[in-house]
Parts: structure tokens; sequence; C-alpha cells
């Protein structure tokens, strides 16, 4: 644990936060993509040690929220099958679909399962045979490797009641759509460590080129995110745009092959559609061809849902940074971590319901002196 | 959703109009798993359900145990259901678990536990040697706590229609005079104890129930705290609130005693006794040891004064060797849990919705 504890040590913090305000000479607005990263800095109050020049946006990385409200509608929809269980990560339990969610789907006698690995709904598949196994798989290159061992191992047993929901989407692709919004105020990424640890940073000189944006690569721990921060803003005030790996104990340049060549042959590159935002090209994976006698979408005919979002939710222009949280008349009215009408208000990662809280942050920074 | 309802002799209305259930309708037509998390749902039950209906025009904070008095004198009186899954445990069983929780419920009022009722509601198919073990478990933990188990009831349901076993226990116990002890005695200055490592309970079940093996075994903190209670009492008479921190942890306990007084309640991320282990299996799980179920460790409120004789007191106890002081009452920001960041920043700890789940990365 100590190898994790100097990573949070609050003397240094303090130190790299007066450093990043000497730094800093003007406005910034630095998006942090994932959504570990927001977590991080909302749980640990990073935010506030930083100058008020320094914005930090709230990115598309979290799974939860970008999750299509259609993808969820199949999901529940599946999940109510009889015979069928549904195996998800906790948190997208109680993400809603039109009408209800996972929660409820148990509640009304679907088998809905919490599991903590996609080869746990393997296993369940083999304990039962005459049962239909489905898992959730979604999210971002972080959790695809081993939701791509879990179908490449059910094919291998040749389990036939094993299959999975797919809506895997991918940083990069976004990224390059963030930059070309005409409405972008983005200046510098913090990418997310996690990610590049499985796919390596070779995806983003280019990117960091084309858009004239520095990327820094960056963990989740307090200093991670304080020194990438520190690293990013260092590069725009000289006017640079560079790639720096600031997370390289865990990130190298290539990635692991090992996991990509299992990527590259479990996954085809697709459009896919991102809650909130729409369709951006070849932004997700979908399950190749060889194995698509293994998808949920094709085994229990779903394709056809289509669905309709809140007309008041602005949270995919939140996802995008084109406007903050509060900016939505909804924010902290209709819409509150108790009542939310967009994905970014339910998920713990979401920038809606990290605002939601913050906002109480900044009214008890009035009270509250600063250390 | 708008539902009222009227009972047959018209003597109380129920109203649900402003039961704001969360996702997706915001309203749950059916009980969900989070309606028994100890969290907003479980609240929402309690106060727009069951206390409109039990106690109508009551609005007492909501404790552990209620004091009644009797001819003079004063009894704790306190329920329990044990649901708990799995019925065996690192630490303990079902059986002991409805003996200290029933325990620690009265002693959290200052009472001295007296007697214990059990009710085990049995699955048809139960294997009777898993029953012999969990009923020896809880007759040993009864004995260790000086508490007798009174009289009790026996029920079996069909198979599929039960978990194995479900006890559940009511607790009477003694009052002191001198002894007042209540959430909203909270007062600004106090400051806030805990009388050991917190999430313990919470991540053994966790690693029993999901199958997941970690490199050090977690043992549940399982106890029954009355003979604490009394240390702590006999050093400091004067305690303002005690609460067990169970289901929901110790950000539910803090943030009910926070809403019950209105008060603010700080607490240092710093000073949280959480070994290492624990913290270890939360980050792994995406979860926060604050709101992690502890079953052995109690929450203290006591006049700042009152601070360092209350911090010795429960040190000088078994089970309160690593007791430290964790935060304090203030005046700023009533009804919230705050908390000084390992970085010496702020944040607010709110009242989850319902349980805690797991992260996908």
């Amino acid at each position: 644990m100590k190898y994790l504890t100097e990573f949070r040590d609050g003397e240094i913090a303090q130190r790299m936060a007066a450093e990043i305000r000497q730094l800093t000479t003007r406005p910034w607005a630095i998006m942090e993509v994932c959504g570990g990263q927001t977590h991080s800095i909302m749980r640990n109050g990073i935010d506030q040690l930083l100058p008020p020049e320094v914005e930090l946006i709230h990115g598309p990385g979290c799974p939860v929220c970008v999750t299509p409200l259609e993808v969820i509608d199949k999901a529940l929809a599946i999940a109510a099958m009889p015979g069928v269980i549904f195996c998800s990560f906790g948190d997208m339990l109680r993400v809603p679909g039109s009408d209800r969610d996972l929660f409820r789907v148990k509640s009304e006698g679907g088998d809905v399962r919490i599991v903590y690995s996609p080869l746990d709904a393997v296993a369940l598949a083999r304990q039962n045979p005459d049962r239909q196994v489905v898992f959730f798989g979604i999210g971002f290159e972080t959790t695809a490797p081993a939701n791509a061992m879990a179908v490449h191992v059910a094919k291998t047993e040749g389990l036939r009641n094993f299959s999975m929901l797919v809506s895997h989407v991918l940083v990069p692709p976004a990224i390059d759509a963030i930059m070309r919004s005409p409405t972008n105020r983005v200046q510098a990424f913090l990418a997310a460590g996690h990610v590049c640890s499985v796919m390596g940073f070779w995806q983003y000189p280019t990117l960091a080129s084309t858009h004239h944006v520095p990327i820094v690569i960056t963990g989740f721990e307090p200093l991670d995110v304080l020194e990438g921060i520190r690293r990013t803003i260092a590069q725009l005030e000289r006017g640079e745009h560079a790639v720096e790996n600031a997370y390289a104990r865990v990130v190298t340049f290539d990635g692991n092959r090992t996991a990509q060549e299992l990527l590259e042959q479990v996954f085809t590159v697709s459009d896919r559609s991102w809650r909130g935002i729409g369709v951006i090209p070849a932004s997700g994976w979908r399950l190749s061809d060889a194995y698509r006698d293994y998808d949920a979408e094709h085994r229990f005919a779903v394709s056809d849902i289509r669905t309709q979002e809140s007309t008041v939710c602005r949270s995919g222009e939140v996802l995008q940074g084109t406007i903050k949280p509060t900016a939505c008349s909804a924010f902290g009215e209709r819409c509150t971590p108790r009542t939310p009408l967009g994905a970014t208000m339910v998920s713990s990662e979401g920038a809606c319901a990290a605002y939601f809280n913050y906002g109480h942050t900044v009214q008890l920074q009035r009270v509250v002196s600063r250390p | 959703m708008t539902l009222s309802i009227t009972t047959d002799d018209g003597r109380a209305t129920i109203s649900m109009d402003e039961w704001n259930c969360p996702l997706p309708l915001r309203d749950y037509p059916a009980i969900v798993m989070g309606h028994g998390g100890g969290g907003q749902l479980s609240a929402e039950l309690v106060t727009h359900l069951f206390r409109p209906a039990f106690a109508p025009g009551d609005t007492s904070a909501l404790t552990d145990s209620t004091v009644l008095t009797l001819s003079g004198n004063r009894i704790a009186c306190t329920t329990d259901t044990f649901v708990v899954q799995p019925l065996e445990f690192p630490g303990g069983t079902i059986g002991s678990l409805a003996v200290h929780g029933t325990v620690n419920d009265l002693a959290m009022s200052g009472a001295r536990p007296i007697a214990i009722t059990a009710g085990f509601i049995l699955e048809e198919g139960l294997p009777m040697v898993r029953l012999a073990r969990i009923v020896h478990d809880m007759a040993r933990a009864a004995r260790e706590a000086g508490v007798s188990i009174v009289c009790g009831d026996t029920k079996v349901v069909e198979r599929g229609h039960g978990d194995g076993l479900y006890i559940n226990t009511t607790g009477i116990g003694l009052l002191d005079p001198d002894v007042h002890i209540a959430p909203d005695r909270a007062a600004v200055g106090d400051v806030v104890l805990i009388s050991g490592f917190i999430g313990d309970h919470g991540m053994a079940i966790m690693s029993q129930r999901e199958g997941l093996e970690f490199e050090t075994a977690i043992v549940s903190d399982s106890a029954a705290l009355h003979t604490l209670v009394a240390s702590l009492l006999d050093a400091v008479p004067d305690v303002h609130v005690l609460r067990d921190p169970t289901r929901g942890g110790v950000a539910t306990s803090l943030n009910e005693i926070a809403d019950d007084a209105q008060v603010g309640i700080s607490i240092d991320e710093r000073v949280l006794p959480i070994r290492s282990e624990v913290r270890a299996a939360c980050e792994i799980l995406g979860l926060d040891p604050l709101f992690v179920a502890n079953e052995g460790k109690l929450l203290a409120i006591v006049p700042a004064e009152a601070a360092n004789a209350a911090l010795s007191a429960l040190r000088n106890h078994a089970l309160g060797a690593d007791a430290a002081i964790i935060g304090e009452v203030v005046a700023d920001h009533p009804g919230m849990l705050v908390a000084r960041t390992g970085l010496g920043a702020r944040r607010v700890i709110t009242m989850p919705i319902g349980e805690q789940l797991p992260r996908i990365c």
C-alpha cells in the first residue's frame, strides 16, 4: 500500500498545486477524458487546489453515461425474458432506460445479477446449461479485453447458452470528434491512463499534431492528476502541443500487444452511437463476424428497438464539454441524482452528478477556509 | 406516482405525493433491493409509509431502539431482522450477528441488554447440521454478552420461498435514569469518535458472497458493544449520541445524525481507521469504505471537553483499542456531512440512494 499512499501525499499535492498556480498566466480549459479521473478530482477535491484560471472540463469517458438509451432498452428487454440470466457490472443497474431500469426488471422477476468479471458470467453459463446467460459488455478499451476473453472462452468451450450485448466505445475518435466540433472549448487533454495501458498511445501523436492540442497520458491517483494538469499547463503556456506520458509506471507506447491481438480477433471497429452525442464514425467495437453467434442482439432479436431521449436533458453537450452541467435548465431542479433525466446525473462518475455535489462544495467554500 | 391511502377505520391517511423515488420513473411500484439498503430508499419507506401508518404525528428522531417509560422505569426496546448471505462468514454466523446486532441497538441508547427473543423462518431443505451450527453460535454469542434468549418462534416456508434462514430478534434493555442519548443531542463543538477500523464486516461478507479472493482474509468485526458503551459512560456520563454504523456505514449514520440534529458534521479522511486490506478491496470494487457496513463499531459524539476521556475509555477496552477522533460537529452546512480529503480539500458526502454499487472500472 505504501506505493499507493505515495501518490496521495497531501503535502506534495499542495506543492504541486502551488507550482501549477505559479505556471498559470491566463485561463486554460483542460478536459479529463476519463470518468475515473473525474471521480478522483471530485473525491479528493483536486479542483479546489487549482487556480481559478484553470478550468477542468469533464469528458465523455464515463462508460455508464455514454451507453445509448437504445442499448439500455435492449438490455432491459432481454433481462425481462424468461429463461435468461442477465449479468452486468453493478453501476449499470440503476441507469434509466425509457421507462425503467434493471433494478426494476429484477423486482418484476427478471434474473439480473451483478458480476465482477465477464468470466463470472461464462461460469454461470457453464453451471446453467438450460438457461441463456447474457453479459452486458459495455465500456471503453479498458474493459474490452476481459469481455473479448469471455466471448473467446465461451466459443472455445462451445457454450451455446452464452452471449454478450456489446456497446464498446473508443477514446481516440471521441477526442477527434470533440476537437472538430465548432463549439469546442477544450485546449488540452488528460488522456485516460487505463485505456492507454491496453492500447498504448501510438494513436495520440497524430491527434495532437492535427488539432494542435497537448495530450498528457494521466493516471488516477491525486498526484497523477495534478502532474497531468501541471504538464498540460506547462505546454499550453509554452505554446506546444506534444504527447507526454505521465503514467509511465503503467503505460507504454505500444500498450499490451496480447490484449490488442485478442481484441482484433473478437471485435471489429464500427460506427457507434454515444448517448447524448450521437454517432461517431469508427468509434466503437462490435463482435466480429466469427463471433456473431455470441451477439445477444442477434440471438434475441432486439435490433428493432428504437427510443426517444428526453427533450430537456442536455447531457450530450455536457459530455462534449460545450456547456457546464449548471447551464442546463433542468440541473438541480427537475434533474438531480435522485431524479435524473440523463445518465450524466446517474453515474457516480457522471459530470452532472459530480457538479451537483460540487455545487454544495462551492457553497461550503464561503464558510470553510482553505488549508 | 400520486398515491393516497386512507385506512379502513379512517384514522390515518398516508400520502405518497412527496415520495420521490429515483430511477427510472422516479417511482417504483414494487419493492426493489435498494429499499433494504439503508440509504434514501429505506428512509423513504419509514418516513412515508411506516411512520405515518404506525405513529402518525410523531416527528421525533429515529433511533436504534426506542425508550419506553413503564412505572417510572425506562426500558429500551428494539427489533431487527437478519437476512444476511452467506449464513456463515469469516468472524461469525447469522446467529451471532443477530445477537450482536440486537445488543448493539440497545446499547446505542445507553441501555443494558436484559433479554432477547428469537423468531426463525426456516426454508424447507435447510440442512439440520447447518441450523445446529448457527443456533449454537447464537447461543454462544448470547452467553458471552450476558443476555438471555427468553422466547422464540419457528416457522418453515416452502423451498424457494426463503433464503435458507432468516432470524428476527427483539431486545429489551434497562436504562439508568441519568443517561440521555439521542441523535438530536449532537451540538456544535462536539467531537466525533469511532471505536475502531471501519468496513471490516461489509467487505468480509462481500468477499464470501461474491467469491472474491483477497490475499489477506478479511474478518467480520461482529461483536456486542454494550460493555464498551458501559466503559464509555463510566468515563463520560454525558455522551450525546451513540450509533452503530451498520447498513450504509459511517457515512449514512453521520448523515442521519446531521439531519436529525440539523447540525453540520465534519470529518477528516486522513485519520479514519481503515485496514489496508479493506481499503484495497474497496478500491478494487470501486466502493467507498465510508459506506460499507460494520457490526462491531460505534460512533460516539461527546462534548469537546470530554473528548480525550472518551478516547481513553474506548482505547482501554479490547473492542475499542483502535478508536480515533475523526471529526467534529459544526455550525456550517447544517444537515450535511463534509470530509476533509487527503489533499486538505473538502468534499460533501451524501447519503446513498440505495445500495452502493461496484463501479465498472
